[in-house]
């Protein structure tokens, strides 16, 4: 169990929240009677990970992933069920277990606001007791993946969006966590945004090995990073493999684009046709009889280019969502 | 306790840096802490003049120096804490503190006191300023004075503790603002601010010493204007020692049960 950087078993939690109806009356029966519901926020999932592995933890809004890293870094007490990083029970808080953590989060607020990033990470040095010279290293590493040096000294209230991220991302990795929680680290930042800093994800954990586990959006984002994946959706676990076996496990067909000759034939007999600009179609087939449907086409027609691809991650999470959530 | 000192130091410098910032707040705010006690001096002071030149126990002048002194005991002794907490429960803020592998509190007194150190010298700027207006009385002997320093020390602590406690309250409500009015209230008028305890009945007296209220402030004040007999004096010190027990007990209980509700219904 404890070569697992993370291990979780059976892991549930469920919140219990008050309800009422709309109005003064039922505002008033309330004061007397309360009715509360419950919630399963995460019911009953189970996974490992390996030290130094990056996991993209996928679902829809609602799907349970922040309330997972939560219990997992603490801050949240799991219902039932056992949960363990790198050996402690996260809900113990214990200091030596904090200290190799970070959780970061879209939303977070690590830096203060009236004073540049730079006053902010010396703050952390302190609270995290990081030793100088390390302190001193990883701040150059950090300025050098992340490109700070220009705002380092800028009050924080005058960064970006983007570079805020940037700079609460290098607050939570200032004592060089083994293992990182990060929850959108990308949201709403531009596409070159994104990029540098799924760069940086994957040459933190080169250099230092750390284990993370990451939820997105941004397709590109797991695409580029996780070469495992794990959804859930309305609490339970629906996956967990590699990212090209979901897409293959989860797709039903492929998609063949080709181009012709000429512009107006009949392509509706080889499969359903999704697309048609002039020369280009585009068909949707059943995975299973692509090589034939291929071999067809090119027997029949005058083609002047063919493409076979998977269907977009995207379309395949969807297809993944459609087919459990009901 | 190295790191500690380092955190310390490191609070100050981060709080010394964003109080810089709001040069404009820190005037309107240090204006509001002279105010207060200056409108009760004048008050006091105006019906002492119409009452012969004293009531109770206090002249014109004495009262000058009670309003005076208690002006920079509450200052010294005084926390916002309890505006923040709820604040910071609200905007999820807190989880960002238990993801620190330190206890939020250190950093909550190491603020506070920060921003003492910068504002303290001018509020004793501002005291003596208003000591050459109102003429006070103010004539401790030494050991009174140098009783004073644990007493103030013990004083800032069990006030900050007792409000850092009811600041909790926060992890259970949405309403915080309610029960700081009455805390407020109960302050006002059980610790000496709003007049000296010994000019109110009995029976408000003897509540008072039981309560923590006297202990935060109005104790110090009348040790620095030299009303106490040394008796008193060490009573006092081991009432604010009993309040200061008591204050640690209630603050790890309500911490204790405020992180796991926090931690309960989601951070």
């Amino acid at each position: 169990m404890s070569s697992n950087a993370i291990h979780i078993e059976n892991l549930q939690k469920i919140y219990v929240v008050s309800e009422r109806e709309s109005g003064v009356r039922a505002a008033f029966q309330s004061l007397f009677h309360r009715r509360t519901s419950e919630v399963r926020a995460v019911d009953g999932i189970s996974f490992n990970v390996d030290p130094g592995e990056i996991v993209g933890f996928l679902g829809p809004n609602g799907a349970g992933k922040t309330t997972t890293l939560k219990m997992l870094s603490g801050l949240l007490h799991p219902t039932t069920g056992d949960a363990s990083v790198l050996g402690f029970v996260p809900s113990r808080r214990e200091r030596a277990f904090l200290r190799q953590i970070t959780l970061v989060m879209g939303q977070r607020n690590e830096l203060y606001w009236d004073i540049p990033p730079l006053d902010s990470f010396e703050l952390n040095r302190a609270v995290y007791r990081i030793p100088t010279a390390d302190y001193r290293r990883m701040l150059d590493e950090l300025t050098d993946l992340l490109n700070l040096q220009e705002l380092l000294h800028k009050p924080v209230r005058n960064l970006s969006l983007g570079e805020r991220m940037k700079c609460e991302i290098a607050a939570a990795l200032l004592h060089t966590p083994q293992v990182v929680f990060l929850d959108e680290p990308t949201i709403g930042l531009d596409v070159t945004m994104q990029r540098r800093i799924r760069s940086f994800i994957a040459e933190y954990n080169k250099r230092f090995g750390a284990t993370v586990l990451l939820t997105s959006h941004y397709m590109a984002d797991v695409e580029a990073l996780c070469k495992r994946v794990i959804v859930i959706h309305h609490g339970k676990l629906l996956f967990d493999g590699d990212l090209s076996r979901l897409v293959q496990k989860f797709t039903a067909h492929k998609t063949i684009i080709v181009q012709l000759e000429q512009p107006d034939a009949d392509l509706s007999s080889y499969g359903e046709l999704v697309s048609h600009d002039e020369s280009h179609y585009t068909l949707r087939v059943p995975k299973s009889e692509t090589a034939h449907i291929t071999e067809r086409l090119l027997a029949d027609l005058p083609i002047i280019d063919l493409l076979v691809e998977d269907p977009p991650i995207e379309e395949v999470i969807e297809q993944v969502f459609a087919q459990e959530g009901a | 306790m190295n790191n500690l000192w380092d955190l310390y130091l490191q609070q100050f410098k981060t709080t010394f840096a964003s109080m810089v910032q709001y040069r404009a707040s820190l005037v309107i705010w240090m204006i509001s802490h002279v105010l207060e006690p200056l409108v009760y001096l004048i008050v006091w002071s105006t019906v002492s003049l119409t009452g012969g030149g004293s009531v109770g126990d206090y002249t014109t002048r004495q009262f000058a120096g009670y309003f005076l002194v208690l002006m920079l005991v509450n200052h010294v002794t005084y926390t916002w804490i309890m505006y923040e907490f709820e604040y910071r429960v609200r905007e999820g803020m807190f989880s960002v503190a238990l993801l620190k592998p330190v206890h939020p509190i250190h950093s909550d007194i190491a603020d506070n006191i920060s921003s003492k150190l910068i504002t303290l010298p001018m509020m004793i700027v501002v005291a003596v300023g208003l000591g050459f207006m109102f003429h006070p009385v103010i004539a401790p002997p030494v050991w009174a004075l140098a009783s004073a320093i644990p007493a103030l020390v013990l004083a800032f602590m069990v006030r900050f503790l007792l409000e850092w406690t009811l600041a909790q309250s926060a992890f259970w409500t949405t309403r915080v603002g309610a029960i700081n009015q009455i805390y407020f209230v109960l302050v006002l008028f059980l610790s000496g601010q709003i007049a000296p305890l010994t000019l109110f009945p009995k029976f408000v007296q003897i509540i008072a010493g039981v309560l923590p209220f006297r202990w935060m402030i109005g104790f110090p004040v009348e040790l620095l204007l030299g009303r106490l007999s040394p008796e008193q004096a060490w009573a006092g010190i081991g009432a604010q020692l009993v309040w200061l027990l008591v204050g640690y007990a209630l603050f790890r209980i309500v911490w204790r049960a405020g992180v796991r509700i926090y931690s309960a219904v989601g951070a």
